[in-house]
């Protein structure tokens, strides 16, 4: 076993672990957070993506105790209280989810994306979620999504500035 | 997955005395994005991972008249993104951001990638890199062997050398730095790649207790380069053939060229065929269709792969295309 200390969304947490343990089961079952989704694990679908220190990751092919030290962020976290994050509108406005299993991950992939670039071309956002599977194939509407975000994200942005 | 133990040293030396002098009992651990998968699969089972993260000098991009340095931590999207790479080196950051999806590559190293094991669904089902049946019959001959060899293909080894940038990296003159118990050597990089005879041998030159350290390029003034890759779709996906090419130019004629192919053998393939044929000439559509034809000259395509040939050409030549309209350095 091997303690961690990993920071989940804001709040340090420390846990002895296996160190075969992946970090999509730590989260899910040790941290109890299941909005991450476990989908193919194998690194292809993107559901179980998260940010580890503020970048996009598959979550079921990193091993916990790489985590450790670490800041994670999972889809938990986004939302502000009651206040949905401009992302997650985005998702709700622009039906970018049907069934909703690939969202947690295309919703942190956005994220990831939408820090690098806060204005993304549609090949961009394309090119940002293509490890990303949606079996809906909701695809355009998801791009949409993502471009709704972005548009309110800047708008809160330059409002703060004003 | 099976259990292991899990280390984490902070210096190059306390990694190398803690990984075992034969394949199999210890791996480096790095992004893990193959590894992991390997793991997964009990196709291979360390005893002990090597976590080598916690070694600061192994990350980062340094650039300067000589060329450039890159750490072998140093991940792909990263390095993609380093703006040296991009200005300098466009072919390579074209490459690595065909190498994966963004969450990949924001974890995998470019040691890692340098280091990853055959794709090849045989290996990957854990039936080794020279699959036999029990009478020794080589099952890729007869097999679904759409994906292997079409070149290199002689010996037991069927599979495709499985890294997409590792063709730019050779054009552009990489050279590979690893560190053992023995102390640091330099390999051209394209040395550091063989084809294994025996199950026991590994498709690269690193020892089991060495780890590669950093990849350095010469400067690319006057160099014109470019990858091109044919995948299945658009978006991520292995790739069916890949070329790179770096073209010294002195003026519009080509003074040396450097032709290299992947997925098409169970090395990265540079093509002295093709180095040849543009030597001194001015590129255009026929020098790069004659060019592209002497690349494949030699293939012996197996039972059901013949189509990688003309894919392989095609690669060849976009790739020379690209590189003299995209006036990439």
């Amino acid at each position: 076993m091997k303690n961690v200390t990993i920071t989940i969304n804001g709040a340090e947490q420390q846990a002895q672990v296996e160190p075969r343990l992946l970090l999509v089961h730590y989260l899910r079952e040790v941290a109890g957070l299941t909005g991450t989704h476990i989908g193919c694990e194998t690194s292809l679908c993107g559901a179980c993506t998260v940010l580890m220190d503020g970048r996009a990751v598959k979550s079921c092919t990193v091993l916990a105790v790489q985590a450790d030290g670490h800041k994670i962020g999972t889809v938990e976290g986004l939302a502000n209280g009651g206040q949905l994050h401009a992302i997650q509108e985005g998702f709700w406005e622009e039906h970018g989810l049907q069934c909703g299993f690939c969202t947690p991950g295309m919703l942190m992939c956005s994220h990831d994306l939408l820090a690098q670039h806060p204005s993304p071309t549609d090949s961009e956002i394309r090119e940002a979620i293509n490890g990303n599977l949606c079996r809906c194939t909701g695809y355009e509407h998801i791009v949409n999504a993502v471009k709704s975000a972005a548009r309110k994200m800047t708008k809160r942005v330059s409002a703060r500035a004003a | 997955m099976r259990p292991f133990e899990y280390v984490s040293p902070t210096t190059k030396a306390q990694a190398v005395s803690l990984l075992a002098s034969n394949w199999g009992q210890a791996e480096i651990l790095a992004g893990g994005t193959d590894l992991l998968a390997l793991m997964k699969d009990d196709v291979v089972a360390p005893k002990r991972l090597v976590n080598i993260k916690d070694i600061r000098d192994l990350t980062g991009v340094t650039y300067n008249a000589q060329g450039l340095r890159i750490g072998a931590l140093t991940n792909l999207g990263d390095l993609a993104d380093d703006a040296n790479v991009r200005k300098n080196y466009p072919a390579l950051s074209d490459a690595l951001i065909e190498a994966a999806s963004p969450q990949i590559r924001n974890m995998a190293t470019l040691g890692g990638n340098l280091c990853q094991r055959p794709r090849c669904w045989f290996f990957r089902n854990g039936l080794g890199l020279l699959p036999k049946d029990e009478t020794g019959k080589e099952l890729v001959t007869d097999g679904d062997n759409r994906y292997h060899a079409i070149l290199g293909n002689d010996g037991p080894a069927k599979f495709v050398s499985p890294s997409t940038i590792v063709p730019i990296l050779i054009a552009y003159g990489a050279k590979i730095r690893v560190e053992g118990p023995k102390g640091k050597r330099e390999v051209p990089l394209e040395k550091f790649y063989v084809i294994p005879k025996t199950e026991t041998e590994r498709e690269h030159d690193l020892q089991p207790n060495e780890i590669v350290t950093e990849v350095v390029l010469p400067a690319s003034t006057g160099v014109k380069a470019a990858h091109y890759e044919v995948r299945q779709k658009q978006a991520f996906d292995w790739p069916l053939a890949v070329a790179a090419v770096a073209l010294k130019m002195n003026g519009s004629n080509v003074q040396a060229a450097r032709v290299v192919m992947g997925y098409v053998a169970p090395l990265p393939w540079p093509s002295p065929e093709a180095e040849q044929v543009l030597s001194g000439q001015s590129i255009d559509d026929d020098i790069a269709q004659k060019a592209a034809d002497a690349a494949v000259k030699n293939a012996k395509p197996l039972s059901h792969n013949a189509y990688k040939v003309q894919l392989a050409r095609v690669s060849v030549k976009r790739a020379l295309l690209k590189a003299v309209s995209g006036g990439a350095a």
